[in-house]
């Protein structure tokens, strides 16, 4: 068992040969520029990532399409709560976490209740959350506060704090994975739902649980990038619908379900923001880079599919 | 050359199927000429599922070779196979089923003559079957869709049959079925066919066949013709001591209050095994699923399981395909030793290991994928994982699909213990021998209980008379 055959790698040596593409172009001016950027944008990916990939673990069909209109949500209702007052950063994190809460469970309702498929409930309850989202404030941008802005703009040690958030979930998220009862649930639901109910596995509550940790996830990334960019906009979500997708399957995890794979989260986020930095270092317009980024994914996830079978 | 009618339609000449460092065939040779009955016998891992996928193609042998009398494929010859991991497309008709095996089936109004067809086929083997060829095969039961198989398998599909290899057909069969099946081997093989028939049930091995291979270790051990082998010598061959099955253990009285009632009037009390019997698809497994569901939730845990389930249905209800053996055993059990909800792995490996010592598991490390076992492995997997959890009350659903006579006697023993130890076993089988070992028996008929048998009114006759009945009377 060496690293080679460990499926995250490859999205670590993808994210490292686009760096050193941009390196090269530039005759390494700005490496470690490059470098912040790079764990700053890619944190936020990683984040929404990680919460996806959890649902995605779940098996064939089971996906969150509410993550953009979640994060416009819980962004712009802390933000509106702040109101730009200092020492309200815990107050708009309560109310962001409150309100992922109650999206994950208002989209395991749907799918539960109605016996809805996922792809369709969290699709159409997206449209409710976006509409909560404008008629709260109008679209009006309201600034967070400087503290908080502060925060999540500032680093530590030399690495972005958010960075830092992402690291530290990602760690959480692993260790319930790979240790924890509760993980082995996930797993086991996603391989086979109808052996693991036969099993003793309560799979209900797993499925609800997760949908909600998708959220949660989603609502905190809005809550940070809306401070971290100086307001909520109300398309602040748009490119992490196909982002969250992406870095799961570019990171390694099984599309049908039942294997999940926490690093090769982290290294897809960091190629996918390096893959666009690229781009624009090669002077690519913003259509030649949405057909080449489109491309290059599909391109993974063929290789990847292949090397499977192979093995 | 030889006559055509008399020469050998296979001929295997010392043929090696190796995957990676596993030997699972090491070396056999082998002739099956028309006429022959051949019984293949051997334990779970013994080889005969790689020696069948050489002999029908769906292999090619390491080293050796494998020589076919017309044309050199299996398909030309006439080698036809029937699996006992059910391989029909459920959601096409039984007459479509058979147009996937029969390419000469073509242009508009194929469906016509594929349905005269298997229907001949399953009149000749299974006459009074019931089946209806224009059925989606997913609305049949477990028992017809293995008929449906066996029919597709004699069909003449173009050419004809020459050599039909059936892999443990009756497994899911009862009696009455299987009793037909054996008689068409007989009729086929005396009109110059050829059949290879795998079975753990040494009865039927030596009503049906002529010669008799034993397998063991992928090699051949003995091949004799049947009237030289004795029923005890044969599993001395296969090479595992049985202890004669002690019949006169007497009914045991210290059985504990009731734990287990349903609607239906399914009741077992607290160290009883409770047998479910009667002819396959009258609601036994739907019966047992139920209960299964009512005494687990799918939103609550707690430390302790109430109910643990055994699968017979092992891709469907069972295995969980991406894992290791290990964490197929443990899953039923992690909330034991798991400290603030992280899974305890030492006493997880511990319990692994001790349960591929008891139960005999054929690996050399539970860390292997569940999927490199053989299929009767994977049901010893599933079983200990049953075993391993706490639950009192542990529910069996035909566990001993695939399972080798050796390890049978093995689990019977390790239930007695465990039951006499206060576990509640609820054991559907569709072998009468398995049910006669419960201290009770309730025998199902068109999904009610038609009766309930203490003791020594456990008998295949009584059993055999509460599942015809109703049939006789309406």
């Amino acid at each position: 068992m060496t690293v080679l055959t460990k499926p995250w790698i490859w999205s670590c040596v993808a994210a490292a040969v686009a760096y050193a593409l941009i390196l090269g172009l530039t005759s390494g001016r700005g490496a470690g520029e490059l470098a912040y950027a790079a764990l700053s944008f890619g944190a936020f990916a990683a984040i929404v990532g990680l919460g996806q990939m959890l649902v995605i673990t779940l098996g064939p069909g089971n996906v969150d399409l509410s993550v953009p209109a979640t994060m416009t949500l819980a962004a712009t209702l802390a933000l509106k709560a702040m109101g730009t007052d200092p020492g309200t950063a815990m107050l708009g994190l309560v109310i962001a976490l409150f309100v992922g809460f109650g999206v994950g469970i208002a989209n395991y309702a749907l799918i539960y209740f109605l016996r809805l498929p996922p792809i369709i409930a969290t699709l159409a309850a997206s449209l409710v959350y976006q509409s909560l989202a404008i008629w709260s404030n109008r679209g009006l941008r309201i600034k967070p506060p400087s503290g908080l802005a502060d925060f999540a703009t500032g680093r530590f040690l030399g690495l972005p704090n958010v960075a830092w958030v992402g690291l530290f979930l990602a760690i959480v998220v692993w260790v319930v994975l790979e240790r924890s009862v509760w993980g082995r649930w996930l797993l086991a639901t996603g391989q086979n739902m109808r052996a693991a109910r036969l099993a003793g596995v309560p799979v209900e509550l797993v499925r609800a649980l997760t949908y909600i940790s998708v959220a949660v996830f989603s609502a905190l990334t809005g809550y940070l990038l809306a401070s971290f960019s100086g307001g909520a906009a109300l398309n602040m979500g748009a490119e992490y619908l196909l982002m969250s997708i992406a870095v799961v399957v570019v990171g390694g995890s099984s599309i049908a379900g039942g294997n999940s794979n926490v690093p090769g989260v982290w290294g897809a986020a960091l190629f996918m923001f390096l893959v666009v930095s690229m781009l624009n270092s090669y002077g690519a317009g913003a259509g030649v880079r949405n057909v080449l980024t489109g491309t290059i994914i599909i391109g993974i996830v063929i290789a990847a599919s292949t090397r499977r079978v192979r093995a | 050359m030889t006559d055509h009618k008399s020469a050998p339609v296979v001929t295997l000449l010392d043929a090696a199927k190796h995957f990676g460092p596993v030997r699972a065939l090491d070396g056999v040779s082998l002739a099956v000429k028309p006429g022959d009955c051949i019984g293949l016998v051997g334990h779970n891992g013994a080889g005969k599922s790689t020696l069948v996928n050489l002999i029908n193609g769906g292999l090619s042998p390491s080293s050796g070779e494998i020589r076919f009398s017309d044309g050199t494929a299996a398909l030309e010859a006439g080698v036809r196979s029937v699996f006992q991991e059910l391989s029909l497309c459920p959601n096409l008709t039984v007459a479509e089923n058979l147009r996937i095996s029969h390419k000469a089936l073509k242009g508009p109004g194929w469906r016509r003559p594929a349905r005269v067809e298997i229907l001949q086929s399953l009149d000749r083997i299974f006459p009074a079957h019931g089946i209806d060829p224009n059925a989606e095969v997913d609305t049949l039961s477990i028992a017809e869709r293995q008929m449906v198989e066996i029919a597709i398998g004699f069909a003449p599909r173009g050419t004809a049959a020459r050599l039909v290899i059936l892999d443990e057909p009756t497994s899911s069969l009862d009696a009455g079925i299987a009793d037909q099946l054996l008689a068409h081997i007989k009729r086929f093989c005396a009109d110059g066919g050829a059949v290879v028939f795998i079975s753990h049930m040494m009865g039927e091995v030596f009503e049906v066949a002529n010669r008799i291979i034993v397998l063991k270790d992928g090699r051949i051990v003995a091949e004799r013709a049947t009237a030289d082998f004795t029923r005890q010598g044969l599993v001395d061959a296969m090479g595992h001591v049985t202890a004669e099955t002690a019949d006169a253990e007497g009914i045991r009285q210290d059985l504990g209050p009731e734990i287990v009632r349903t609607d239906q009037g399914l009741s077992a009390r607290k160290g009883e095994i409770v047998g479910l019997s009667g002819l396959a698809g009258h609601g036994q497994a739907a019966a047992l699923a139920r209960l299964y569901l009512s005494r687990s939730s799918s939103w609550r845990y707690g430390r302790t399981p109430d109910v643990a389930f055994v699968a017979g249905d092992r891709p469907r209800d069972g295995v969980l395909p991406l894992w290791s053996i290990l964490r197929n055993i443990s899953i039923s059990a992690l909330r034991q030793g798991a400290r603030r909800g992280l899974v305890d792995r030492h006493a997880e490996a511990d319990v692994a290991a001790q349960w591929k010592d008891r139960i005999g598991i054929r690996t050399d490390d539970v860390r292997n994928q569940i999927l490199s076992l053989s299929g009767g492995n994977q049901q010893k997997v599933l079983f200990a994982r049953a075993l391993a959890s706490p639950a009192s009350v542990v529910i069996m659903d035909d566990p001993m699909r695939g399972v080798d006579v050796g390890t049978k006697q093995d689990v019977y023993a390790m239930i007695r213990a465990e039951a006499a130890r206060g576990r509640t076993f609820l054991w559907y089988s569709t072998e009468t021998e398995e049910v006669c070992q419960c201290d009770r028996v309730f025998v199902f008929r068109n999904h009610e209980i038609s009766a309930e048998l203490t003791g020594a009114d456990i008998t295949e006759e009584n059993i055999l008379a509460a599942s015809f009945e109703l049939q006789e009377a309406s």
